[in-house]
């Protein structure tokens, strides 16, 4: 059964997962969106902003109906695997890194366009250079996707089942032995979690500074 | 970055790794998950078959609408008259009986309605509806939901309509229940198992137990394959099957915490 | 560098240019030719960086009509680099951001790294060729960014202020780059206020007053008798805030 290794192990692998899918998709485009201009971009960037704030239980729940025996995907028989909660994970983090990174491209957009643009460098050529170039600072926008992923409780206790062995996760174990009263144990759990997050941040400016002497 | 490409391959295989492995899903109660019982007694099953069990720990009515959906190959569960409903619908194969245990009536050592010592729950209820005092209910389709609606109506309360703001519906686990009531000085019914085990009693002790009308059966039954083809129907079969076979019911009486046992085994043969 | 044919002179008819309710190019019309190198003059607020940009394409005009001598857009845009009045160099070393650029403009890539380090010796830069171009003063960044433009041996170069944010010593090297371009045949167009760079540097000037024309003359000419009383209280250093 379950040893805390196997819990801490599996929190990060569903989370690292869920961020590392949702950047390849919510980097592109956040980029796509600075750069572009098209009608109802407004409208897209504040429903963007909106969608950071998505409840966590409410993405489970969706994806639970999607994912159930009774609902379309059921045939891929994914509810209460760790897979499912990677599915959940990406979408509740997909418009976090997004948003900001949209933001990001966007402010440095003012500061590079006029010179790519000199140079002949358009739409995606422009926006692939801009956003390689500003790449330290948008790690700074996927740890805060991996902050909210690796914090969040309801959408993987929803679609993940808690499953001793399978689906427990720091998180949902810290609800479970708070609701068995044991509450110790919660609080413990609760602390490397919170180291955890503590050292990856600290990780994450480690390099940006580093990234900033090096490169200016 | 390397070490994330690690980790997110090795979390994608062990998709696959999750899908070969012989494995089924038993929608179960908080009582049966969180009293200890299934850590103690699924390594037996799994040692035996190499079948593992997987459980989703909801609540009597979620893991019936679980089946209902086809979301889970067995159920166990706690509340008789949602199970043989489950059976009639169509939606089980056959209910089978497996142990059983009781309900325990907790409160506050203060004892605000004076039932403490007592047999008789229904007596019980009705002070506690005088004296206005807290109750924690858990307000969750649970089996002991189902059990205190059935008390209530047994002492004559109709308590949709007479409850209070003395009357604290959680909507939560059997747990949360506990560290709702714990922290209100309220009082609550709960199943002996998880009462048991819970570690966060602030106040509280058993006032009321021993009340036939306390008894707490579990059946277990296969989800109908016939209705949903998906079902894991021999490995489902094989776990009813021990849950209630000699091997099986021993296991459940040995489970003890301090020495005390918390489920009586009761299958039919 | 220019196939058959310079995409030379640009022509400027009626151009204006609005923003924020008003006109900040009020009915420009000029010629660049090739040839001399071009001075556009004026105060702050004139118009310069409106009318650069215009004339390099990243602006387009509110009515009116700029035209190049060549019909081909990527002709023309291929024969133009610009140097801003701040450099916006990538974070990457020297030579880095000079191959972007030559890769930007299809240079074979066995002919990048040449053209790349013969562009910083040109400048004086080859020494810092590995060096973040971020971590570069201020005025070796100009330079860089002079380097980068003169890789793409451009037919037509526009600066904006290059030296504005400059130390005389920087201005310095910055200028004697830029009477290298010119010695090399790059038609030269700049825009500053600085009155002695402008007679550094300058053939003709286009002076600017309040998003007009004013006067067009050579520079000695310009500078020795100007025409209009505008343009002298300039060159007198009497000119009112625009």
């Amino acid at each position: 059964m379950d040893t805390l290794g196997q819990i801490v192990a599996l929190s990060l692998a569903v989370s690292l997962s869920a961020v590392l899918l949702a950047a390849l998709i919510g980097l592109p485009l956040g980029a796509a969106i600075a750069v572009g201009r098209f009608p109802g971009r407004r409208a897209l960037i504040v429903l963007l902003n909106a969608l950071m704030g998505l409840p966590p239980v409410v993405v489970g729940l969706l994806v639970y109906l999607l994912l159930s025996r009774a609902g379309p995907l059921g045939e891929m028989g994914l509810l209460f695997t760790p897979p499912a909660m990677v599915i959940a994970q990406t979408l509740l983090v997909l418009p976090i890194i997004a948003a900001l990174c949209r933001q990001s491209v966007e402010d440095a957009w003012v500061e590079y366009e006029e010179q790519l643009r000199s140079l002949g460098a358009h739409g995606l050529r422009a926006a692939v250079t801009l956003v390689w170039d500003i790449r330290f600072s948008l790690v700074t926008v996927v740890l805060a996707g991996l902050g909210r992923a690796l914090a969040e409780v309801g959408a993987v206790i929803i679609v993940g089942g808690n499953i001793d062995g399978v689906t427990r996760v720091m998180t949902t174990t810290i609800a479970l032995e708070t609701s068995k009263g044991d509450l110790p144990l919660a609080l413990s759990l609760g602390f490397i979690l919170i180291s955890l997050v503590i050292l990856l941040n600290a990780a994450a400016h480690l390099i940006k500074e580093a990234a900033q002497r090096r490169y200016g | 970055m390397g070490l994330v490409v690690k980790f997110v391959l090795a979390s994608l295989l062990c998709t696959p790794v999750y899908a070969q492995q012989r494995f089924i899903t038993v929608a179960s109660t908080t009582s049966t998950e969180q009293s200890g019982l299934f850590k103690y007694l699924l390594p037996l099953f799994e040692n035996k078959t190499g079948i593992q069990v997987r459980v989703v720990a909801l609540g009597t009515g979620q893991s019936l609408d679980m089946g209902r959906r086809g979301d889970a190959d067995v159920v166990f569960v706690h509340a008789k008259p949602l199970e043989e409903k489950f059976v009639a619908d169509g939606f089980g194969v056959q209910r089978f009986e497996v142990m059983y245990n009781d309900f325990v009536l907790v409160g506050p050592k203060s004892d605000p309605a004076k039932v403490g010592g007592s047999k008789d729950i229904v007596t019980a209820l009705q002070k506690i509806r005088g004296a206005q005092a807290p109750f924690a209910s858990r307000g969750d389709k649970s089996g002991t939901h189902f059990a205190e609606l059935e008390l209530w109506q047994a002492a004559g309360i109709d308590i949709a309509k007479d409850k209070g703001p003395w009357y604290r519906d959680t909507g939560s686990g059997m747990g949360p229940t506990l560290n709702t009531a714990s922290g209100m000085n309220a009082y609550a019914l709960a199943d002996r198992g998880t009462w048991l085990s819970f570690k966060n009693r602030g106040a509280l002790v058993i006032s009321v137990e021993g009340d036939r009308r306390l008894f707490n059966q579990y059946g277990v039954i296969l989800v109908n394959p016939a209705k949903h083809p998906h079902v894991k129907r021999e490995m489902g079969q094989a776990f009813v099957d021990w849950v209630i076979s000699l091997e099986g019911q021993n296991a459940i009486a040995s489970y003890k915490i301090g020495g005390e046992q918390l489920f009586f085994p009761n299958a039919a043969n | 560098m220019a196939a058959s044919g310079s995409i030379l002179p640009l022509s400027l008819r009626g151009v204006r240019f609005a923003a924020g309710g008003r006109n900040i190019i009020d009915g420009m019309s000029a010629t660049i030719g090739a040839g001399p190198a071009t001075i556009i003059l004026g105060a702050n607020g004139a118009g310069k960086s409106v009318l650069m940009r215009l004339m390099h394409g990243l602006l387009q005009p509110t009515s009116g009509e700029i035209a190049w001598r060549a019909q081909d857009a990527e002709r023309v845009r291929r024969g133009q680099a610009m140097v801003f009045q701040r450099p916006v160099l990538l974070r990457r070393s020297a030579l880095a951001n000079i191959l972007y650029a030559l890769e930007l403009a299809r240079v074979p890539a066995a002919e990048c790294a040449r053209q790349a380090m013969d562009a910083l010796r040109e400048v004086g830069l080859a020494d810092v060729a590995h060096r973040p171009a971020r971590v570069l003063s201020g005025g070796e960044q100009q330079r860089l960014a002079l380097a980068r433009a003169w890789a793409l041996h451009p037919e037509v170069l526009f600066l904006d202020e290059p030296t504005a944010n400059l130390d005389p010593g920087a201005t310095r090297e910055i200028e004697s780059v830029i009477k290298a371009f010119d010695a090399s045949g790059t038609k030269i167009v700049m825009s500053t206020h600085n009155l002695g760079q402008a007679r550094r540097l300058g053939d003709e000037v286009l002076f600017i007053h309040q998003g007009r024309l004013v006067e067009s003359a050579p520079v000695d000419a310009f500078f020795g008798e100007p025409a209009s009383a505008e343009a002298a209280a300039f060159v007198k250093g009497e000119l009112p805030w625009v």
